[in-house]
C-alpha cells in the first residue's frame, strides 16, 4: 500500500510502500521479495536518503539488548532512538559519546550518517565509538563487522547511507558523566574573524558551536554567539540539584530559542530581534549550568518545527571546508547572505581530524543553513556547490536532496573506493535510495 | 513485585502491553510459540524498567501441554493476559480445513484451555485478574470474517461465564474488544484511520480496565455504538448485506 513519505525537510515527497518489522524473521521474509529497497530510521535526515519505492522501516525494531553499566557499553537494535537511550543511560551516569542536534534519530541512522556532534574536534564522529555492527546483506546473509572484522564493510557502512545493507544491531561505547547538567559558556563575537579566533582560543572545550547572524553586513559580518559546554561535575550544581544529580527536573517548558525558524516571519522582525538579543540581552559572556536537554536539543522542545517552512519544504545546506580555507568560508557565507535566500541564522562548527571513507566530517569549518524551497534556489545551490568544490570542501549527504553527481564524485575523495565496496557486497544494487540513484547512478 | 503473564507476547499488542506493565513496575512473564524471539523484548524490559522478566515457550494449539506449561512457570502470575490470535483471509480459511481448525483452535479452544487452568488456580488463591482479548468481530457473524469471528464469539461467551463463575472468588475477569488495531496482522489491510487504534492505546485502555476492575472494554468508545447498531440490524436484512 503506497503512501506519501518525506524526510525532515519535507522535500522531496515520494509515493512509497513502507514496511515494518519487529522480528528478524519478518525482516528476512521481507528481503526475500526481490525488490530494490532502502532502510529508513526515524526520517530525520533532511532530503532523499532513506527514500525509495520500497522502504524498510526500523522504527519497530527498537529493543535494548545489553547495557554494561560498569564499562559503559550499550547494545541495541537499530531502530531504537537516542531519546530512549538517554532515558536509560543518564540515570546510571552515562551519556552518548556523540549526539546530533536532535535526539529523535535512530541508532541505525546514526551509523549510516556517521553523525557528528558539538564535540567532533575532541571525540570524533559516532562511528569512532562503535564496536560492532550487525547487518543483513543483499544476499540475505547476516554479517557482524567491527573496525577489525570485515574492515571494508565496516567503514563503508559508517556514513554509507544504507547502501551496504540493513543495520540490525549496534554495540557502542558510552561516556561517563557525574551529572545530567552542562556547564555552559556563551561568548559574543563581533564578526566572523572574531568567532574563528574564539573557536581556537576555546578549543579545549568538549562542546562548541556558534550561531551566526547572517543579516549583519560590513564590519559586523559574521556576528555570532559561540556556545561552549562541559559536562558539569557535582560541585557545579546547586544544593537542590545535588540531591539527584543524574535526574533532570520534570520536563518544564523549555523556552523557544530565538532562532526558531517558524517564527522567522520576515527579515525585519528578525533583524530587530537579533539586534536586541546581541546588544541588550546579551552580555559579552554568560556562564551558567543548564540541564543537558536544552543545551544539546534546543529545537526538540518544539515538535515538527520543520513544518514552519510550509508545504514546499526546505533543504539544509551543510558543507565543510578545510581549515586552510578561511577565506572560502567568508566568500561562501557572503554570497549566501547577499542573495538573502537562506536562513537568517547559520550554525558554524570546527571539526577535528578524521580518517574516513565516506563520512562527512573532515578537519575544517562546517556551516549549515536552511533554504526554503523556491524558484531559483537549486540553481543558486549549484553555484554554491562549485564554490565548495573549488575550496576543497564537500556536502553532507544526510542533508542533501539535490546535489549533482559530478559534485559528489569530485568532492568525496574516496567515493570510488566506497562504490567498489558497495558493489562487492551488493552487486545487483539491491539497496538503493532516491539519493543513491541520483548520485551513484545506479539502476 | 506483582507479576503479569502475557500469552502471545511477540504480537505488536503483546509488546505494547508488556511495556505498559513493566513501566508500572510489574514483573513480566513473556510466553510465545518461539521463545527465542522473545529475548530482545526480555532484555529491553529488564534494562529499561529495572524489573524481573522471564520468557517461556507456549503453544496455544498444543492443548496437552498447557497444564505443564502453567505448572513450570518460574513464579505464579497475579494477572494473566491472553492476547494470542490467528487470523487469515476468510475465503482462504474456508478452503483449507486445517486452517479452519487452526483458526478456531487458536482463538477459542487454545484460549479457553489455558485460561481454564489459570482460572482454577486463581479461584483457589481467591485472587487474580484474567484478561482476554477477543474482538468486535465476535459480536455478529459477517460473511467476510465469520470463521475467525465465531471463534472470538465463543471466547467472549467463555469469558463472561468465567467472570460469573469467579466473581465469588474475588477473581476479576476483563474482556477487551479492540476494533481495528494497527499491527503487523493488519498491515496489508486498508483500515479507516479514525477507527483504528495503535497497540499502545490498547495497552493503556487494558491497564486502566484492570485497575478499575471493568468487565468489558472497547478500546475506542465508538466501537460500542457501531457494534450495537450492527447487532440490531434484523437478520432478514443483515443476510443480504455485504459486510
Ligand atoms: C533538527 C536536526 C538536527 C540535526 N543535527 C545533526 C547534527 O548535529 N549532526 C549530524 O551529523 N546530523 C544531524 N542531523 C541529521 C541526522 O542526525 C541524520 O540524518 C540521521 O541519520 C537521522 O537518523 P534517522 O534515524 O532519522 O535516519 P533516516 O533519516 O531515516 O535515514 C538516514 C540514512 O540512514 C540510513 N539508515 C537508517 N537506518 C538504517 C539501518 N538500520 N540500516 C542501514 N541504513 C539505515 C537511511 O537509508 C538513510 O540513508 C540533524 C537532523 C535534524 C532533523
Amino acid at each position: 500500500m503506497k503512501k506519501s513519505v518525506s524526510n525532515w525537510g519535507n522535500y522531496p515527497v515520494i509515493e512509497s510502500d513502507e514496511r515494518f518489522f519487529t522480528l528478524k524473521e519478518k525482516l528476512n521474509s521481507l528481503l526475500k521479495e526481490d525488490k530494490q529497497l532502502i532502510a529508513r530510521g526515524n526520517g530525520r535526515c533532511y532530503g532523499d536518503a532513506g527514500l525509495a519505492d520500497q522502504i524498510i522501516s526500523t522504527v519497530k525494531f527498537d529493543k535494548v539488548l545489553a547495557f554494561d553499566t560498569t564499562n559503559g557499553i550499550f547494545e541495541c537494535q537499530s531502530g531504537l532512538t537516542l531519546d530512549k537511550i538517554l532515558d536509560v543511560i543518564v540515570p546510571k551516569g552515562w551519556f552518548l559519546p556523540v549526539t546530533p542536534g536532535t535526539k529523535f534519530i535512530s541508532v541505525g541512522g546514526a551509523v549510516a550518517s556517521d553523525i557528528h556532534g558539538k564535540n567532533h574536534h575532541v571525540d570524533g564522529s559516532f562511528s569512532n565509538h562503535v564496536m560492532e555492527i550487525e547487518l543483513i546483506l543483499a544476499s540475505g546473509e547476516t554479517i557482524i563487522c567491527t573496525p577489525e572484522l570485515h574492515h571494508d564493510l565496516f567503514t563503508a557502512t559508517c556514513g554509507g547511507m544504507g547502501l551496504t545493507g540493513i543495520i540490525t544491531r549496534v554495540k557502542f561505547g558510552l561516556k561517563k558523566i557525574e551529572t545530567a547538567y552542562i556547564k555552559q559558556k556563551q561568548v559574543k563575537a563581533r564578526n566572523l574573524d572574531h568567532v574563528l579566533e574564539l573557536f581556537e582560543e576555546y578549543k579545549h572545550y568538549t562542546y562548541s558551536v556558534a550561531w551566526i547572524d547572517c543579516l549583519k553586513k560590513g564590519s559586523h559580518f559574521g556576528r555570532s554567539i559561540l556556545i561552549l559546554g562541559e559536562h558539569a561535575s557535582k560541585d557545579d550544581l546547586t544544593e537542590k540539584q545535588k540531591t539527584a544529580p543524574l535526574v533532570l527536573p520534570i520536563k518544564k517548558q523549555v523556552s523557544i530559542p530565538f532562532f526558531f525558524p517558524s517564527f522567522v516571519l520576515n527579515k525585519w522582525s528578525v533583524q530587530l530581534f537579533n539586534f536586541l538579543y546581541y546588544n541588550k540581552n546579551f552580555k559579552n559572556e554568560i556562564n551558567n549550568v543548564v540541564p543537558y536537554e536544552p543545551f544539546f536539543y534546543p529545537l526538540d522542545a518544539i515538535l515538527n518545527w520543520n513544518r514552519g517552512y510550509g508545504r514546499k519544504g526546505f533543504v539544509q545546506y551543510q558543507f565543510v571546508l578545510p581549515l586552510s580555507q578561511k577565506d572560502g568560508l567568508t566568500a561562501i557565507l557572503q554570497k549566501i547572505s547577499s542573495k538573502g535566500l537562506g536562513s537568517f541564522l547559520a550554525v558554524l562548527k570546527v571539526f577535528g581530524k578524521q580518517e574516513s571513507l565516506i563520512s562527512f566530517p573532515d578537519e575544517g569549518y562546517t556551516l549549515a543553513l536552511d533554504f526554503p524551497v523556491r524558484k531559483g534556489l537549486f540553481d543558486f545551490l549549484d553555484e554554491l556547490d562549485q564554490m565548495v568544490l573549488q575550496f576543497g570542501g564537500r556536502i553532507y549527504l544526510s542533508k542533501d536532496a539535490r546535489m549533482k553527481p559530478e559534485i559528489f564524485w569530485k568532492s568525496y575523495p574516496h567515493a570510488v573506493e566506497f562504490a567498489d565496496i558497495v558493489r562487492k557486497y551488493d552487486p545487483g544494487s539491491r539497496f538503493s535510495s532516491v539519493q543513491s540513484k541520483r548520485l551513484l547512478q545506479t539502476k | 513485585m506483582p507479576v503479569v503473564l502475557i500469552l502471545g507476547a511477540t504480537s505488536d499488542i503483546g509488546v505494547a502491553i508488556a511495556k505498559k506493565f513493566a513501566a508500572e513496575k510489574y514483573g513480566v512473564i513473556l510466553a510465545s510459540r518461539n521463545p527465542e524471539q522473545l529475548s530482545p523484548l526480555k532484555s529491553d524490559l529488564a534494562i529499561r524498567f529495572g524489573i524481573d522478566c522471564y520468557s517461556c515457550q507456549f503453544d496455544a494449539m498444543d492443548f496437552g501441554s498447557h497444564q505443564n506449561f502453567y505448572q513450570s512457570l518460574p513464579v505464579k502470575p497475579d494477572i494473566a493476559i491472553c492476547i494470542f490470535g490467528y487470523m487469515k483471509d476468510n475465503e482462504f480459511v474456508s478452503a483449507h480445513p486445517d486452517e479452519l481448525v487452526r483458526t478456531i483452535g487458536t482463538n477459542f479452544t487454545g484460549a479457553a484451555s489455558i485460561l481454564n487452568i489459570i482460572a482454577r488456580d486463581f479461584s483457589k488463591r481467591k485472587s487474580g485478574t484474567i484478561v482476554g482479548i477477543s474482538s468486535v468481530a465476535g459480536l455478529r457473524g459477517r460473511q467476510s470474517n465469520y470463521i475467525y469471528g465465531s471463534a472470538k464469539a465463543g471466547f467472549i461467551a467463555y469469558l463472561s461465564g468465567l467472570r460469573n463463575r469467579l466473581f465469588r472468588d474475588q477473581v476479576h475477569v476483563l474482556t477487551v474488544l479492540p476494533g481495528f488495531v494497527n499491527t503487523s496482522m493488519t498491515e496489508d489491510l486498508q483500515l479507516p484511520p479514525l477507527l483504528t487504534a495503535q497497540p499502545v492505546e490498547v495497552a493503556v485502555a487494558l491497564y486502566k480496565g484492570v485497575s478499575k476492575k471493568k468487565n468489558t472494554i472497547y478500546v475506542k468508545w465508538f466501537w460500542k455504538w457501531i457494534m450495537l447498531i450492527i447487532k440490531m440490524i434484523p437478520e432478514p436484512i443483515f443476510k443480504k448485506l455485504r459486510l
